[in-house]
């Protein structure tokens, strides 16, 4: 499990290499907390093409990290994910409900989020 | 004559144990030759599983988690119990969205996923006695 960040713009991009469980997600959520808070940022993007299992406590990670941006007036978007953990995404309704938005580049997601 | 097959394990409950079941199920049921989306969906059903055996079930305290899967013909059959505190309200437990523990950032979502994922899902709990999942999945690719 590795998690890396950059900036660009109001953008802080969360590139996570591995598998999101319950396990790895609590070590996840302290690392992208701590990053926010030190960065000036609005928005996280996270970068998915490098996780290739997520069960459930992913969502519970995405809609931790909604409350946080949300204080900043940010956003949240993610990208490259796989056909197997979209459904995940779209059975929460994390889409649906607006909690984060899917784009298929980060160039799309930085001009469109 | 329909084909046989059957594997039993337990483990701590220990969270890095969620991904030991997951990958030794997904291992078992490849001889079926499932596609990556079925054995993607297994995985994450069974990943569920564990990870309520290992939050609720014993509250992160030390237990044990059994597993079992048995194969007949196309059908796989997933049972994950623990001995632990048991769900007070199965059906409440079961709806989208609910957790007893919202203070961990748990999404709820656990037992929507395994019904999304699996044919089948049944759930029997006693209080103080603990949980059996029992969950089915017909695979196609055979």
């Amino acid at each position: 499990m590795n998690v890396s960040y950059f900036v660009k713009r109001e953008n802080l991009i969360v590139r996570i290499i591995g598998e999101i469980d319950h396990h790895s997600s609590e070590m996840i959520r302290e690392k992208i907390e701590r990053e926010y808070v030190r960065q000036n940022v609005k928005n996280i993007i996270f970068d998915f093409s490098d996780i290739n299992f997520m069960d459930s406590s992913g969502i519970g990670v995405i809609m931790g990290r909604y409350k946080s941006v949300r204080e900043r007036g940010g956003k949240l978007g993610v990208y490259s994910v796989n056909p197997q953990i979209d459904r995940v995404f779209q059975l929460s309704g994390l889409y649906k409900n607006k909690i984060i938005n899917p784009y298929s580049s980060l160039e799309e997601a930085i001009s469109n989020i | 004559m329909e084909y046989q097959n059957s594997m039993k394990i337990s483990f701590m409950s220990k969270s890095q144990n969620e991904a030991f079941a997951r990958v030794a199920v997904a291992a078992f049921v490849s001889q079926l030759d499932p596609t990556v989306e079925e054995i993607s969906e297994i995985k994450t059903a069974v990943s569920e599983a564990v990870t309520n055996a290992v939050i609720h079930g014993y509250e992160d305290m030390e237990g044990e988690i059994f597993l079992s899967c048995t194969i007949k013909d196309n059908l796989v059959e997933i049972t994950i119990s623990d001995k632990g505190k048991g769900i007070e309200d199965v059906s409440r437990a079961r709806e989208p969205l609910y957790t007893s523990k919202p203070e961990l950032e748990r999404s709820g979502m656990g037992f929507t996923v395994m019904e999304a994922f699996m044919d089948e899902v049944e759930v029997e709990s006693v209080k103080g006695t603990g949980t059996t999942v029992i969950m089915r999945k017909r695979l196609t690719s055979i």
